[in-house]
């Protein structure tokens, strides 16, 4: 029955969630997918929590509301466990993966007993090896991929390099730290 | 040979307006505009296109300046979004009565009080009456069709008026969609060089715009403006045929979705129409009840007889208004749908919604609730409520 898969992002205003979520979006739709990527706006402010959806789909999609039965969602500050009910309307069918230096099991503990998969990913530790710096979109992006299997992991890949060799076409170091990024993720997370 | 492509609303408008490269483009843009006049900015500095973009100190100002340039001769436009509408409203008036062919990009969102800049139409519903053509899209391919179709309406010798091409703030104009996008030759074809036939730089011809008209002429300018509206008609109809010719997608006043045998419909305008038709096809599989949805496309000239056509054989007909004008039976949409049927005399109970007020979301469920209420009042014939909000969370 269920031929679109809906993702939710939870971020921080200022660490790149909605960029995230337009990338996906891109990505996807490059594999032939139709797609959404669309944030949630309230008072624009660094810091605070935000909101940023994808849906993706072989079918043409229509809906325009929010997602709020995801099949899976992404968070990118563990601090938001806390503030936010992070696991809310999430398919027990799904997951959710967060970005955390905490262990796994300290994770699950403040996931409220949910029942889908639960992965956690030190996107700051990766990022800072591949990339000397830390920018989570990318360690995410892959996990996200991972969890979902919404895009093939080869295709993904691929994907990525064509589009980091034009995105950063004068900065030719940012590709291969890029890469290495997402796939120091698909190893930690296998 | 179509481009596929992933772009949201206010790349896609910008994108059109690369494509057909206007001459002057006056904008202010910071909030409550959108990216659209940066990213128009940014075509013009890469070289890309030679438009003339005039930054302006106020949204006043972006008006009065673009009917400067299209009183000069100019294809112009510019691009806005909630108060900066509300603070053009003289100049929109001036545009109309001028007769000048300007397009304006709108991202309707709402109008201050509370502050609040998400997807609402009160702004675009409270410049209704200025005499502007307004077109609504329900997604970014939309809205990049109805922008590439501005111009050809706007300019035709019936029409002359200045028009406005709207799409739901945020929902469409910041969420990124598949779209397919024309290739520039066809697009350019399409468009046309604009030829004034009267216009301020002409040295052959000297002449006024925009005099103090007394009652002596006042009145008639009306009359006529109101002839350019209803000539419109035809041309936005022969302007969506010879698009449809290009791109094979077809538009018209509204689109009718699933009204073949529709026993209870919706009537809306923007971005929701798309959540509407994921609900119609979820009710309809399910439970085999017929539902459909009138979208409207064009808001001014509004389709009346055409739309009193297409709902004279429902049962019940709820119309959903994204904005509010505290009237006691309905909101700007749903006055115009009772007027509509009432015209034709036609026997269909009818409802009105408030709906997304400030950027409240609707859901397939919210439609599912509203298609459940319309089969209740088509048994009961009994109508408590002329108009009721949807989603509120306090009566």
């Amino acid at each position: 029955m269920k031929n679109t898969v809906e993702i939710r992002w939870h971020g921080r205003g200022g660490q790149g969630a909605k960029t995230a979520a337009l990338l996906l979006a891109d990505v996807a739709f490059k594999t032939g997918k139709y797609v959404q990527g669309f944030p949630e706006y309230g008072p624009e402010r660094m810091g605070a929590p935000i909101t940023a959806y994808n849906r993706i789909s072989d079918k043409k999609i229509t809906v325009h509301s929010n997602i709020y039965e995801p099949d899976f969602v992404a968070v990118v500050d563990d601090t938001l466990l806390e503030a936010i009910d992070v696991t809310h309307g999430l398919s027990p069918e799904g997951g959710i993966v967060v970005n955390t230096q905490k262990s796994r099991e300290e994770i699950v503990k403040q996931l409220r007993g949910y029942q889908g998969k639960i992965y956690t990913i030190d996107a700051r530790e990766i990022s800072e090896k591949a990339l000397g710096k830390y920018f989570p979109n990318s360690p995410m992006l892959a996990a996200v991929v991972a969890l979902s299997g919404v895009i093939e992991q080869e295709v993904f890949l691929n994907e990525m390099r064509a589009s980091f060799e034009h995105k950063f076409a004068k900065k030719p170091e940012v590709i291969d730290g890029n890469m290495a990024a997402l796939e120091l993720t698909f190893e930690a997370l296998k | 040979m179509a481009i596929r492509e992933r772009l949201s609303g206010n790349e896609a408008v910008a994108y059109a307006i690369k494509q057909i490269n206007p001459d002057v483009m006056p904008a202010f843009p910071i909030t409550p505009s959108t990216e659209i006049p940066q990213y128009v900015a940014n075509y013009i500095a890469n070289g890309e296109i030679d438009t003339e973009f005039i930054h302006v100190e106020s949204e006043h100002s972006s008006m009065s300046a673009t009917l400067g340039a299209s009183a000069a001769g100019a294809r112009a436009l510019t691009a806005t979004s909630s108060c900066g509408l509300a603070l053009m409203w003289e100049e929109l008036y001036v545009a109309a009565s001028d007769r000048l062919p300007i397009v304006l990009a709108l991202v309707n969102r709402a109008l201050t009080g509370p502050i609040n800049i998400n997807a609402d139409h009160s702004d675009s519903m409270g410049a209704r009456d200025s005499g502007w053509i307004q077109i609504y899209a329900e997604s970014n391919q939309e809205v990049y069709d109805n922008f590439l179709q501005a111009y050809p309406i706007a300019e035709h010798k019936d029409v002359r008026l200045p028009v406005m091409i709207c799409q739901d703030g945020f929902i469409t104009s910041h969420g990124v969609e598949n779209i397919e996008l024309v290739e520039d030759a066809p697009v350019k074809e399409f468009v046309g060089e604009y030829e004034p036939e009267h216009y301020l730089l002409n040295k052959k011809e000297t002449m006024a715009i925009g005099p103090y008209a007394v009652s002596n002429y006042y009145m008639e300018t009306k009359r006529a403006q109101r002839q350019a509206m209803l000539n419109a008609k035809q041309v936005i109809l022969d302007v969506a045929a010879k698009f449809e010719q290009m791109t094979g997608r077809k538009y018209g006043f509204f689109e009718e979705y699933r009204m073949e045998d529709a026993e209870y419909a919706v009537v809306i305008i923007g971005s929701a129409a798309g959540t509407c038709k994921a609900a119609i096809d979820q009710i309809r599989e399910n439970t085999g009840k017929k539902v459909g949805l009138v979208k409207i496309r064009v808001f001014r000239p509004f389709p009346e007889e055409e739309l009193a056509q297409a709902l004279k054989n429902v049962k019940a007909v709820a119309v959903l208004d994204r904005s509010e004008m505290f009237a006691g039976t309905s909101g700007p949409l749903g006055a115009e749908v009772r007027a509509a049927l009432f015209g034709a005399k036609a026997d269909v109970e009818v409802v009105n919604y408030f709906y997304g007020l400030g950027g409240r979301d609707i859901t397939i469920t919210d439609f599912e609730e509203i298609y459940g209420k319309l089969e209740n009042i088509a048994k009961t014939h009994k109508i408590n409520d002329m108009y009721s909000y949807i989603g509120l969370r306090s009566k």
